[in-house]
């Protein structure tokens, strides 16, 4: 156990924790779009900045990556943190008009309106999807493709892939509810990557497999 | 070694190579037999003597003569006229922008006085393919003191009392980044150097490995035998392909005598050095990334910590530097700590090379000591501004660098300096502006090449750039509203402490310093639909004035869209649905011998 400072509040935690899942602990809030208890943290979404203190220097941190260290003074609420996530979660609203996720965290934080010109994406690439595919089932039939603003999930060459088991964990885990699995007798699809399969259903357990 | 009268020093950089110096070269030789000289002068191709805008440049030594443009038709000429008969050609020699009289001497030449040679000493002395010119120089005499006499501690020290710090960009204190690897606590160690160079514009890291290669292969010796590393990578991106030439030729020379492999120098110590071919994406610069693309996964940054001095390459401690900081190295450890910190700013230690672009006069490669004024960098050596025209700005630092405006002038030009003034050191370019740049249109073009360049991971810098893009190409197209400076500014908040890596982080940096230094500028395209420099399109017009127009035609011809018309010798007609603003006739209006004296922009 290290002793830590949360928004003023001094505390003993496990030391393996990051800042993230120790903060979360205490039951305060920290806005998460890419972080899932399950997986490795890729740190990618930036929605759970907050701001550090070690050794009297100051800097803002993606909690979810950040480990702690003895000392550490963590403040989750200054103005400056909770400006920079309204202004995170506007482009990505831009980007993604309409997700329920998106929308709930915007009315909670106080983001009122989007002043950029709006998208019709309904991916913000949180990448849950590609890890759990990875981390969990350990199958890597989808990635990112495309650099910068072109960036994409999907499988190689956005083309169906050759190694999915069809076995729609990407479909549960994804927090925009993007994806779906549809199954019409023994053909499966996945929307969003437009990938189809042929499956079989299994006469012992009943369920479907690729084949 | 053979003793000649006269050393003929022919540049073989990749400037002066694309003006075809390997034809010189092979020119001079062929006329110095002919001419029957070949006992008295040899000829010997050196690494970028900096000067490229002049190329193909030639130094003649002992004289210190200095050849510039030269032609392989002239080649007879001058080889008789100097070598023969001892009459420098004073038609091939530098002369001043503005002036007539040749500069003969290439120490007398302000591009060169001015500058302090540390890391490109053997620029255009030595031939880089031969490490027995290096070895000449001193070379390899701090790796035989490091191995022979030196403790790693006392390296590490040593590198920290010349307060060496990094030249790739962050300026992170070289002798406390080794010290963290050194006590790293595991067998297998890495060492890296960074010569992606990804920058528009930068060419200083291709310079040195061209140049001097083997002052980076001691450096990366040296620095293993500190950090206690066996193997080591250079990450060379692959449009370099003489630095790779001459890295490779380096390599395999300093393998064969025993200065690279096993038992070094006969100390037991061994250190294998391998070449690794860089795709090209500019991010790859970035160490995490660079790291991942080594390991053969794409390159893309990864959240530190964990740093790579605790888990790098393959998950072991990992020391990685740029390829200028590695060529620093033998010269602290022979001259000593001491030595190096007596040259640049407080905290700023040594020389820094910088590539110096732009609308400037003499463009190339200089280094002066940390602390000399942009003033001296930009007037003295540069030669000043193009066309006798305004200084605006220097862009320094690269694309995610910032715009330093002509009331920094005198700024010293050191770490701490440029970053107080919103820029950044970066790798060193330094990109001059003068008053036809509009700077709004120079903060978009930026913002786009790090659009095309962000890999995309992170939200604030993929979202960020694709939306800095859009509100400047509102603005520049005569669509900007108000509102828009708070959103660029909040975009760059964002961007500055939310980014994964630093490439988002220094992004903003062009618009900001444009905001902070010419928001004036914005505020014209905004709210007046003007752009001062007469560069975005959408907000100038063509005009012809009557009264000076004299009916030459010219402009009628030299107009792609026939949008201008008119018999001779009467003022012409514009009509303004047909022209695209390209300014060809601008160009060529030339009467009274002033261009444009009666097209008139607004
Ligand atoms: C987008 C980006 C590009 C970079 N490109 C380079 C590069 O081309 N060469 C380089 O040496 N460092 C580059 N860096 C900096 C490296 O990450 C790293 O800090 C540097 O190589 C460390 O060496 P140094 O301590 O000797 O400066 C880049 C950083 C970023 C964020
Ligand atoms: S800051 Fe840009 S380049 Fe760096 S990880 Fe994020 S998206 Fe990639
Ligand atoms: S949850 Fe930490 S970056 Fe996404």
């Amino acid at each position: 156990m290290i002793p830590i400072t949360i928004n003023d509040k001094q505390t003993k935690v496990p030391e393996d924790l990051s800042v993230l899942e120790a903060v979360r602990e205490q039951g305060i809030y920290i806005p998460t779009l890419c972080y899932h208890e399950a997986l490795e943290p890729a740190g990618s979404c930036r929605l759970c900045i907050v701001e550090v203190e070690e050794r009297g220097r100051v800097r803002t941190a993606a909690s979810c990556v950040t480990p702690l260290t003895p000392n550490m003074i963590i403040r989750t609420d200054t103005e400056k943190i909770l400006k920079i996530r309204r202004i995170l979660l506007e482009l990505l609203m831009a980007r993604c008009p309409g997700l329920k996720v998106l929308e709930q965290m915007a009315a909670q934080m106080g983001v009122k309106k989007v002043r950029f010109a709006q998208e019709d994406d309904d991916c913000f690439l949180c990448g849950q999807c590609v890890r759990a595919c990875s981390e969990i089932v350990g199958v890597s039939a989808i990635g990112f493709s495309d650099r910068g603003v072109n960036n994409k999930i999907g499988a190689p060459f956005l083309k169906a892939s050759n190694v999915c088991i069809s076995c729609g964990t990407c479909t549960t885990i994804c927090p925009a509810g993007t994806f779906h699995l549809e199954r019409v007798d023994n053909l499966v699809s996945l929307h969003r990557y437009s990938n189809e399969y042929h499956q079989e259903k299994c006469r012992v357990c009943g369920d479907h497999f690729v084949v | 070694m053979k003793q000649y009268r006269t050393h003929c020093l022919v540049c073989t950089g990749t400037g002066c190579v694309s003006n075809h110096a390997f034809d010189i070269k092979t020119a001079l030789e062929s006329e110095i037999i002919k001419q029957g000289l070949k006992d008295e002068v040899t000829v010997i191709a050196t690494g970028c003597n900096g000067f490229c805008e002049r190329g193909p440049v030639m130094v003649v030594q002992p004289e210190n003569i200095f050849y510039q443009e030269l032609k392989e038709k002239d080649i007879p000429f001058l080889v008789e006229e100097h070598f023969l008969k001892g009459r420098p050609v004073e038609k091939m020699m530098y002369v001043p922008p503005k002036e007539e009289a040749v500069i003969p001497k290439m120490s007398d030449i302000e591009f060169f006085k001015h500058q302090l040679l540390v890391v490109l000493r053997n620029r255009g002395r030595i031939d880089p393919e031969k490490i027995d010119e290096y070895i000449g120089y001193d070379g390899y005499r701090a790796l035989g003191k490091a191995l022979t006499e030196m403790k790693p501690e006392q390296i590490i020290e040593e590198v920290k009392t010349a307060g060496l710090r990094g030249r790739g960009g962050a300026g992170f204190p070289t002798g406390i980044k080794w010290g963290f690897c050194e006590q790293a606590e595991e067998d297998t160690k890495y060492l890296i150097c960074n010569a992606d160079e990804g920058d528009p514009g930068a060419f200083m890291d291709r310079s040195i490995l061209e140049a001097d290669p083997h002052a980076v292969l001691e450096g990366m010796v040296i620095g293993a035998k500190a950090i206690g590393a066996q193997e080591g990578f250079i990450y060379v991106r692959d449009e370099y392909p003489l630095a790779l030439r001459r890295i490779n030729i380096a390599i395999e020379q300093a393998t064969e005598y025993g200065l690279l492999g096993e038992n070094i120098l006969g100390s037991g110590f061994n250190f294998k050095l391998n070449v690794v071919r860089g795709g090209g994406a500019f991010v790859c610069g970035e160490e995490t990334a660079l790291i991942a693309s080594i390991e053969g996964e794409v390159g893309r940054p990864k959240p530190r910590p964990p740093y790579p001095a605790q888990k790098g390459l393959w998950g072991k401690p990992t020391n990685n530097n740029n390829v200028e900081t590695w060529a620093n190295v033998p010269q602290i450890i022979l001259r000593g700590g001491g030595w190096f910190a007596s040259l640049g700013t407080k905290e700023s230690k040594g020389t820094k090379v910088f590539s110096l672009v732009g609308k400037v006069n003499n463009t190339g490669l200089v280094e002066v000591p940390m602390g000399t004024t942009l003033r001296t960098i930009v007037f003295d050596i540069g030669g000043g501004v193009l066309k006798g025209k305004k200084f605006k700005a220097v862009q320094s630092g690269g694309p995610s660098g910032g715009c330093v405006p002509e009331s920094l002038i005198d700024l010293p030009v050191d770490f701490e300096k440029l970053t107080e003034a919103g820029a950044i050191m970066g790798s060193g370019g330094l990109i001059v502006m003068d008053e036809d740049t509009c700077m709004v249109d120079v903060a978009k073009y930026f913002v786009e090449f790090l659009e095309e360049e962000s890999c995309g991971k992170c939200n604030p810098c993929r979202e960020g750039l694709k939306r800095l893009k859009e509100v400047l190409t509102l603005i520049t197209q005569g669509k900007g509203e108000a509102k828009h400076l708070e959103m660029l500014d909040d975009i760059a908040l964002l961007m500055k402490e939310a980014s994964l890596c630093a490439l988002g982080a220094t992004a903003p940096n062009p618009v900001l310093t444009t905001l902070k230094y010419f928001r004036e500028e914005y505020e014209e395209h905004i709210f007046q639909r003007r752009c001062r420099a007469k560069v975005c399109k959408d907000l100038i017009m063509y005009r012809i004035i009557a009264e000076k127009c004299t009916g030459c035609q010219r402009c009628v011809k030299a107009c792609p869209t026939e949008a201008i018309t008119g018999p001779r010798s009467q003022p012409h007609n514009l009509e303004e649905s047909k022209c695209i603003k390209c300014g060809a006739c601008y160009e060529v209006c030339k009467f009274d011998a002033i261009a444009g004296d009666a097209i008139y922009i607004e």
